[in-house]
């Protein structure tokens, strides 16, 4: 992948923390069967061990089913995490898809294209998805994957048809043009790496907003659903019990709001390197 | 501002309210299911009923007239019949909206006020402890996710201190008996735990975004100059760069009103604010998806007029536009 001017300045504290953290987390996530201290779904004494507090045999204390929070939390990592990145990825490529197309036709099909994309952009996201998860009530992971997937391209296909119209002008390519070279040789071989680092950066910075998302979708009830661990539904057990029980749903939300608070420093970090340049490999 | 311009601007406003709509139509019709197979799963509903229902709220039409009828209403301010609430969509949205204008709106004054405030202390010197600490605090607080903020402040200040009440727009029992002073105190009250949640994540934005355009109009020549002469430093940040300065944060004004309905939809969750996104997570919860569409049909229209606003201050407030 290219490389648009290097960052030379050394990395500040802050990105460190937020690299050490991310990999904590996905580490954390892949070995959460053997991290985990307690079966995430097992409800060992519904009575008595129900709504422990924070303590040696639970660090983050167990939620009104008895089932430890800690478990939980590593566990819906593994949710959160691979909806993030499957939803993102599917997003980029549709956004990256439909700006290059709009960027590089131009004229009335730009024109038409770009006015519903502006119909999308109206609309708020989280609505968006309640549309599309109304008529059944709730879904399954594959189709919440996909819902979210579906409706977080539209900010990624402004920026990448923004950088299409200057890219199609470049000298560069209409002497590829002039050779005879196809509409698709042209968009893949000289449009498309040009609109890399735009497309990046905001797959980085939608990354955060869907997990959040879905963190959000699964404390409304209409996310990930339940016995299954996400960090949102756990909050959402949790604030049944809020007065008593505080940390069921504060400790998943802590870790939530560090993972968003890491990815955020990154995108700034990479968005923001001396003289604007952007690293990314 | 030519005349020409505003009218160029409100057309493309009507469109995207319009495309909005139709987007709201389709993608209901997209999802699998409709209001007879998924809301009323009993196997006791024989076929022919659900096929009976289906014709008496023209469902069996073909899907073109369907839209057609559709916008016909929607141009009427018509939303159809809420399955869940049992009455019309747009007599529930009357009693909604103004309640969201209020928690919104508040938030959307806050968030500027707070964020331009939060950018001029940072901006006096820039590079200092006090501009860094302020861009660390403000990147935490665009990235807190809002329902665990809300779930916090609402555990803090009205479980645990008892000073703010936990839900609700108005104090159920009391407010009809109170007179316009306590009832103004009353809805204050209410409103201060849901609209401190918007405003500490779209204050943060603002400053964010109101730091970055100052540091860009500062090194300029006209600041340079105004320095030579002799101008106090309070007063060339405030009256030579923050003119300046602003117009870029107008854009963000179009772009902040999405991000408050989203919000929105949590904030009243949480505490129960009877608003539009409260009423929206209540009908996706019982397949009410007429009181869905609408939903979205009303928060697009407000974000287009929010663009269309932030246009024409645009226009008005930059000559080159303006003029040119």
């Amino acid at each position: 992948m290219r490389i648009v001017p290097r960052i030379t300045a050394p990395a500040n504290a802050g990105v460190v923390v937020a690299l050490g953290f991310l990999s904590l987390l996905l580490l954390a996530a892949v070995a959460a069967p053997w991290l985990a201290p307690h079966d995430p779904l097992a409800q060992p004494d519904i009575v008595g061990a129900r709504l422990a507090p924070p303590g040696a045999a639970h660090p983050f204390g167990t939620d009104a089913f008895s089932r430890d929070v800690l478990s939980r939390v590593l566990y819906g990592a593994r949710i959160s995490l691979a909806v993030g990145v499957l939803a993102t990825a599917l997003s980029v490529t549709l956004g990256t898809a439909y700006g290059l197309v709009a960027g590089y036709a131009g004229g009335m099909l730009d024109t038409v294209l770009m006015r519903i994309l502006d119909g999308f952009l109206a609309i708020p996201r989280v609505l968006l998805v309640l549309v599309l998860v109304s008529a059944s009530g709730s879904l399954p992971l594959p189709a919440l994957i996909l819902v979210l997937g579906l409706t977080g391209w539209f900010h990624v296909a402004r920026l990448v048809r923004a950088e299409a119209l200057v890219a199609r002008k470049l000298d560069y390519v209409t002497a590829a043009r002039a050779l005879g070279a196809s509409g698709w040789r042209i968009v893949s071989r000289h449009i498309l790496p040009n609109v890399l680092t735009p497309a990046a950066v905001a797959a980085v910075l939608g990354f955060a907003n869907t997990i959040v998302l879905e963190a959000g979708l699964s404390y409304l009830g209409v996310g990930v659903q339940p016995p299954a661990p996400s960090w949102g539904n756990i909050m959402l057990e949790g604030t049944e019990q809020l007065r008593t029980a505080w940390w069921v749903a504060l400790f998943p939300g802590i870790v939530l709001f560090a993972t968003v608070v890491s990815v955020n420093t990154l995108a700034e970090r990479i968005r923001s390197g001396p003289t604007g340049a952007i690293l990314l490999r | 501002m030519s005349a020409r311009l505003a009218l160029a601007r409100s057309a493309q406003a009507v469109v995207v309210i319009f495309v909005v709509a139709s987007l709201a139509f389709f993608l209901i019709r997209l999802a699998p299911g409709d209001p007879f197979t998924a809301a009323l799963n009993d196997p006791g509903i024989t076929e022919e009923v659900r096929t009976e229902w289906r014709r008496s709220y023209g469902l069996d039409a073909p899907l073109a007239e369907q839209y057609v009828r559709y916008l016909g209403a929607v141009v009427r301010g018509d939303f159809g019949w809420s399955f869940s609430m049992q009455r019309p969509v747009a007599e529930a949205l009357r009693a909604a909206v103004p309640r969201t204008m209020l928690l919104a709106g508040t938030a959307l004054l806050l968030s500027f006020a707070v964020g331009i405030g939060v950018a001029l202390v940072q901006v006096r010197h820039p590079g200092s402890m006090t501009d860094r600490v302020l861009n660390r605090t403000t990147l935490l607080a665009y990235s807190v996710p809002e329902f665990w903020l809300a779930l916090l402040l609402l555990f803090v200040f009205s479980l645990k201190l008892g000073v703010l009440p936990a839900g609700g727009a108005v104090d159920a029992v009391m407010h009809s008996r109170m007179n316009w002073m306590e009832r103004v105190v009353d809805t204050i009250r209410h409103l201060v735990l849901p609209a401190t949640t918007l405003t500490i994540v779209g204050a943060a934005v603002v400053a964010r975004y109101q730091r970055g355009a100052l540091l860009d109009v500062l090194p300029s020549d006209f600041i340079r100059t105004a320095r030579a002469k002799g101008v106090a430093e309070p007063a060339i940040v405030r009256r030579h760069a923050l003119r300046n300065a602003l117009l870029p944060t107008i854009t963000l004004l179009g772009l902040t009103i999405p991000a408050l309905l989203a919000g929105s939809v949590f904030v009243e969750k949480i505490f129960a604010w009877p608003g539009m996104g409260l009423l929206a997570v209540n009908a996706v919860a019982s397949r009410d998806y007429a009181m869905v569409t609408a939903v979205v049909v009303v928060a697009g229209t407000a974000v287009a007029l929010g663009n269309l606003v932030a246009d024409l201050l645009y226009a008005a407030a930059d000559p080159r536009v303006r003029d040119g």
